[in-house]
Parts: structure tokens; sequence; C-alpha cells
């Protein structure tokens, strides 16, 4: 098994993207529910990396 | 996307338990192929970057409740993966819990696989027992 080092940012999408896939499938009832929440999903955990990143940029000074 | 909905076929049981041992596995059985690959895809691929960051596998502790609740929990999770944790622990695959941002990454990574197919259990329960399509 190779030995890789993403960093902090692409590990994050990583994440999203994979957990979104599952939520997105398991949580709804309809195809289209799903894929529409599966994309929410992921944009709900864009948007806080980037809103939480720009938090810690500040909050450090 | 179409999926057949069925409502008599394969319990619930049949379908968590085939679900624990290879994530996705539970769908397969219950005729929601695209489900069940999307599940296996995602699991696996989350697994197997943990294992590539060389995450290390939670083994349960005593200790204060805390850390019991973190380290028995965690070790739950990985073995949650299934297949993919037994396959991973029995061709010698056993990184020691060392510091450092990546290893960290790959851990969480292998406790979130495990967690993801608790996810995909459930839903395979509820397919099998009605409660959903």
């Amino acid at each position: 098994m190779p030995r890789i080092a993403l960093s902090h940012f692409e590990t994050a999408m990583a994440f999203a993207l994979l957990t979104s896939v599952v939520l997105g499938v398991v949580t709804k009832k309809t195809d289209k529910e799903r894929i529409r929440y599966g994309l929410q999903t992921f944009g709900y955990f864009v948007l806080a990396l980037f809103g939480l990143a720009w938090l810690m940029h500040f909050g450090h000074g | 996307m179409a999926d057949n909905i069925t409502r008599t076929g394969p319990s619930g049981i049949a379908a968590v338990a085939l679900g624990f041992v290879l994530p996705g596995a539970g769908h397969f059985l219950l005729k929601r192929n695209i489900r069940g690959g999307l599940i296996l895809l995602s699991v696996a691929i989350m697994f197997l970057l943990g294992i590539a960051m060389r995450g290390a596998f939670f083994q349960p502790q005593g200790g204060d409740l805390l850390n019991i609740i973190i380290y028995c929990g965690g070790f739950i999770a990985d073995l949650c993966s299934g297949a993919l944790y037994f396959i991973a622990v029995a061709l010698g695959y056993n990184q020691p819990d060392v510091a450092g941002h990546v290893h960290d990454y790959g851990s969480k990574f292998l406790v979130g696989a495990g967690l993801l197919n608790i996810l995909a259990m459930v839903d395979a329960w509820e397919i099998a027992t009605g409660q959903k399509d």
C-alpha cells in the first residue's frame, strides 16, 4: 500500500465528498432527493471548511 | 437509478449482517445495486485512504470515562468496516499510534469508514423492513 500524505484541505475535501455520497444515499426516499441532498451536504461541508478556515485565520491575528 | 421496490424478500437481519461483512452488500441483497455500489465505493475509498495515510486502529483501553469512550468507541467504529478491517489486520497492518497530522487524519478516516457503514446498515434494515424504498 503506497504511503500518501494529503494536505489538510485535500483530506477535508475527500472526507466531505465521500461522506456526502453516503449521506445522500441513505437519507432520502427518492433518487432526485438523494442527489439534491448529497450535493447540498457537500456544499455545506465546503462552506463550513472555508468559514472555519477564515475564522481561524482572523482568530490567530 | 431505478431501484426495484420489494416488500417481501431477505430479512432485515440478513441484510444488516451482510452489510456488516461487506459495506453495501446488504443493499445488493435487497436489489439496490446502485446504492450498494456507491456505499461500497465510498466506504472502501475512505478506508483505503486511512490505511494509505498510515492511520492507527483504535484498541479498547481502560482509564477515565473519556478515555474509555474514545478508545472503545473508536475500536467499535473501526470494527464496523467489516471485511476491510479484518483483511487489513490479517495482512499484518498494525500501524502504531504515532504523532503527526497525516497519521491522525488516517485514523479518523478509518473510523469514518466504519461510521458510514453503520449508516448503511441502518438504511439496509429500513429497506428490508419496509420503512423506506
